[in-house]
């Protein structure tokens, strides 16, 4: 009864590691690169939440709405500086790229927040769906991870900059020819990658602590369910991220939560060589 | 006079070294030893990695991996089996040229970005392994007896000890890394990092070359992690495997210029003389980092070719000085 | 029999890029492989050469199956090719370039020997002059020339030419045709992709030509130019098909 339990919390927890990574997944399906910044910006979600609601009150769910719209501009912000220029550029030049964004980020919240850990105490009590027990926050945030998936569905199929980022991801070359702005939707798409990674940090933040180096750990995590699931497949990766987040929640009752992090990596590797397409098809 | 000449670009690289490791020798001062060890750690390190990611092209993020676990190999037979300093330190170079063989078969089929990927999968599983590695203390680690320092005349003398023998390592690292550039070898892996598929197609057997390559480039990180963690008395999971020693070493060779012999030496004596004014200055210290990364910024969005690359291509007859 | 290709084809999913191509090349000769853009030409080369396993069929080499060979294989045992798009190793010298192909070829030669077969090479093609430029930096013709070089350079027994003469004019034609024939003085077999259709009607000793994948005809260039199969599968015009075969080389 009690994995019962266990599985059902992973997989709400799952839903927000799937968003996490959706971030991430977007960003290599439109553009080829690989966003080493997504950990401190995950974080950055967390701290935007936690301080409007530390400092102002504003209540956390709202908050990430502001959450949101920051990491967009946020994300677009980074592009126009950091990504645009290596966009075309050898891999190494767009991972490096994001990673001097992450060590800056980094670097400068460290200063500013130092290591202290920090919580947003907020809770909603628990909720019981039968014979299991779940915390309310775990649900809010599963659910709000699952909005977000729809609306982000909504924006790519029925909207037009949506589908001029299908195009874009699917033939930069060929969008451009018809006219799509592409440096600006590849601008919006890996603002909205963003976007989707600080409200997964902000959505975290309702029910762990955390601290400016917390991202990294959600950063590795989106790697493993970004690859899980496909590189460059969103769908693929709430599915991969519902995967992880079940695998987390069952792993403890056969081995020590330790190994945890071993077979997370020890899985990543293995798709990687085994089957590097995902288990759902990356983009070609 | 002429074999002198010929291999200009190698007496320049070595004689910088040899510079650099006068001056505390000269100067007889504990503190120059110390500031000029971690450079000349940087210096071998960044040459090591240069070996794969400058000539083959395949950027390793992980690598710090051969350095942790050269460093437990190290310890392991310092601390547990009471094994001399030489052996100790072919150990754990010989452990992670093991290592980076069997890695090697497997993810070298990589390509770039996957590449890069599997290499951060591959240091943190190590990290997390370790940690729950009993034989290697867990995560507490394991440390060295003080009494260790004994076998090498008392401890202010061991400490001088693996300076030389850094030295030492450090001229080796740097002459490999110019053999392997002048070599049949070396050629093959630059054809590789160009075109690999186009070398291949030419007779360059890719597998077998890049395999040979990560050996190499992990080898000596191995011996020096081991010889790092014997100075340091300590060890400790977290430490032996930060991901943002490996950033580092990419950096500091890409600063420098990657491909070229001389680029790392100068990347990581210039990136360290850097962090060494950074976290002493009073303004810049905690933001050591941010400043570190918007340089790699800077180096990778405008000058990619690092300080070295950037001086060979506009004065082209730098280039047999500047290898 | 230098190269022996036996009922070779190739699909990738639901394609058919190539259905039951088999010829056989004799040593010495000069092939001429023709036919519309998309026919497989390419990927016939990519198929022997090891770049793409085949989906079926056999390929030998002088006297030895090589369909499951991988490129380098085929490099070792004396095949060379050039590429449609050339693929010159940008940030090495035009030298290293051809070093690369001299060191890893036929022969495992060392630098200094393969510095000398290189040097010679590129006097062969013209690039001499050049040798210490970047590879990078040279122009469409003289790259062309360089990768032509580089696969000398491994002394082959049988060269691939995919459309060697493309994007060149009318003067670098001639001086590459020029360098084609010489080539096949030195007892090198030449299989080339063109479409340059003069040029290569009077250079090659034979002609095979595929359309969607299949050796719809062979022959002698005349007989070639008068069949109908192949009039029809590239032009559709007879007379076009004439102007061409008289126009001057």
């Amino acid at each position: 009864m009690d994995i019962l339990a266990f599985l059902v919390d992973g997989l709400l927890i799952g839903f927000v590691y799937g968003l996490a990574a959706m971030g991430l997944t977007l960003i290599w399906g439109v553009m080829n690169v690989i966003n080493l910044a997504h950990g401190p910006i995950i974080a950055l979600g967390m701290f935007g939440v936690y301080l409007t609601f530390s400092s102002f009150g504003l209540h956390p769910y709202l908050a990430l709405i502001l959450v949101a719209v920051a990491g967009l501009l946020f994300g677009m912000l980074v592009y126009g500086v950091a990504i645009s220029r290596v966009i075309d550029a050898p891999h190494l030049s767009s991972l490096l790229a994001t990673f001097a964004v992450n060590m800056i980020i980094i670097g400068l919240a460290t200063a500013q927040f130092s290591t202290t850990p920090r919580n947003v105490d907020i809770s909603l009590g628990s909720l019981s769906i039968g014979p299991v027990t779940v915390l309310g926050t775990r649900v809010v945030a599963a659910v709000g991870a699952m909005l977000t998936t729809g609306a982000l569905y909504l924006f790519l199929y029925r909207t037009r900059q949506g589908r001029y980022i299908r195009a874009v991801s699917n033939n930069r070359s060929a969008a451009e020819l018809m006219g799509v702005p592409s440096s600006r939707i590849l601008a919006l798409s890996f603002g909205i990658g963003t976007m989707l990674a600080a409200v997964s940090g902000g959505l975290i933040a309702t029910f762990f602590p955390f601290t400016v180096l917390s991202g990294g750990t959600y950063e590795l995590k989106s790697f493993v369910i970004g690859v899980l699931g496909g590189l460059g497949n969103p769908i693929g990766a709430l599915a991969g991220g519902l995967v992880l987040g079940m695998l987390e929640g069952v792993i403890p009752f056969f081995t020590s939560t330790a190994f945890v992090p071993v077979i997370e990596f020890v899985l990543f590797v293995v798709i990687l060589l085994v089957r590097p397409q995902g288990l759902f098809g990356a983009k070609q | 006079m002429k074999t002198w000449r010929k291999h200009l670009g190698l007496v320049v690289s070595l004689g910088f070294v040899l510079l650099l490791a006068l001056y505390p020798i000269v100067t007889g001062r504990d503190i120059n030893r110390e500031t000029t060890f971690t450079i000349l750690m940087s210096i071998a390190l960044a040459s090591s990695l240069n070996i794969l990611l400058g000539y083959s092209g395949y950027v390793s993020f992980g690598h710090v991996v051969f350095f942790g676990l050269g460093g437990y190999v190290g310890m392991y037979f310092l601390s547990v089996h009471g094994w001399p300093l030489w052996s100790a330190l072919l150990a754990g170079g010989l452990a992670s040229g093991i290592l980076a063989f069997l890695l090697g078969k497997a993810i070298l089929r990589l390509r770039g970005a996957y590449f890069a990927l599997a290499t951060i999968g591959i240091n943190e599983a190590m990290k997390a392994f370790i940690n729950n590695f009993q034989p290697f203390g867990g995560p507490i680690g394991m440390s060295l007896n003080f009494s260790v320092y004994n076998d090498y005349g008392g401890a202010a003398k061991a400490l001088w000890l693996t300076f030389y023998i850094l030295v030492a390592v450090t001229l080796i690292t740097v002459t490999v890394s110019y053999l392997v550039r002048t070599s049949r070898f070396g050629l093959g892996l630059l054809a590789i990092r160009e075109d690999e598929d186009a070398a291949e197609i030419m007779g360059v057997v890719a597998p077998n070359t890049k395999t040979w390559a990560y050996v190499l480039s992990a080898v000596f990180p191995g011996i020096i992690g081991a010889l790092f963690f014997f100075k340091n008395i300590n060890i400790e999971p977290g430490p032996a495997f930060r991901l943002h020693v490996s950033i580092e070493m990419i950096v500091m060779v890409m600063l420098g210029g990657q491909g070229t012999v001389l680029g790392p030496l100068l990347g990581a004596s210039g990136y360290q003389a850097m962090r060494g004014y950074l976290l002493t200055s009073p303004v810049f210290k905690d933001i050591q980092l941010a400043i570190a990364g918007s340089l790699l910024l800077i180096i990778v969005l405008f000058v990619p070719a690092g300080v070295v690359g950037w001086v060979r291509n506009r004065f082209p007859a730098t280039r047999r000085v500047l290898q | 029999m230098i190269l022996q290709v036996d009922h070779i084809s190739k699909n990738f999913g639901g394609l058919q890029a190539l259905n039951d191509v088999t010829f056989d090349l004799p040593e010495g000769q000069i092939l001429g492989l023709i036919g519309p853009n998309g026919a497989g030409k390419t990927t016939l080369f990519n198929v022997v050469n090891g770049v793409y396993p085949a989906s079926a069929g056999n390929v030998s080499f002088r006297g030895e199956d090589v369909t499951h060979n991988k490129t380098y294989e085929m490099a070792h045992a004396g095949l060379a090719r050039t590429h449609q798009i050339v693929r010159p190793l940008n940030e090495l010298s035009v030298i290293d370039n051809v070093m690369v192909g001299a060191c890893f070829g036929r022969h495992s030669h060392g630098l200094g020997e393969a510095r000398k077969i290189a040097g010679e090479v590129l006097n062969f093609v013209s690039l001499g002059d050049r040798a210490e430029q970047l590879a990078g930096s040279l122009n469409v013709g003289q790259k062309k020339r360089l990768e032509l070089a580089r696969a000398l350079a491994s002394q082959p027994y049988l060269l691939f030419l995919d459309e060697v003469l493309a994007g060149l004019n009318p003067s670098e034609i001639a001086g590459m045709v020029d360098i084609v024939k010489q080539i096949r003085e030195r007892d090198i077999t030449i299989i080339m992709i063109e479409h340059v259709m003069h040029a290569v009607m009077n250079v090659s000793d034979r002609i095979i030509v595929l359309d969607y994948g299949r050796l719809i005809a062979e022959g002698t260039p005349e007989e070639i130019a008068n069949n109908p199969k192949v009039i029809e599968a590239y032009l559709g015009d007879p007379k076009l098909a004439e102007s061409l075969m008289s126009e001057e080389a």
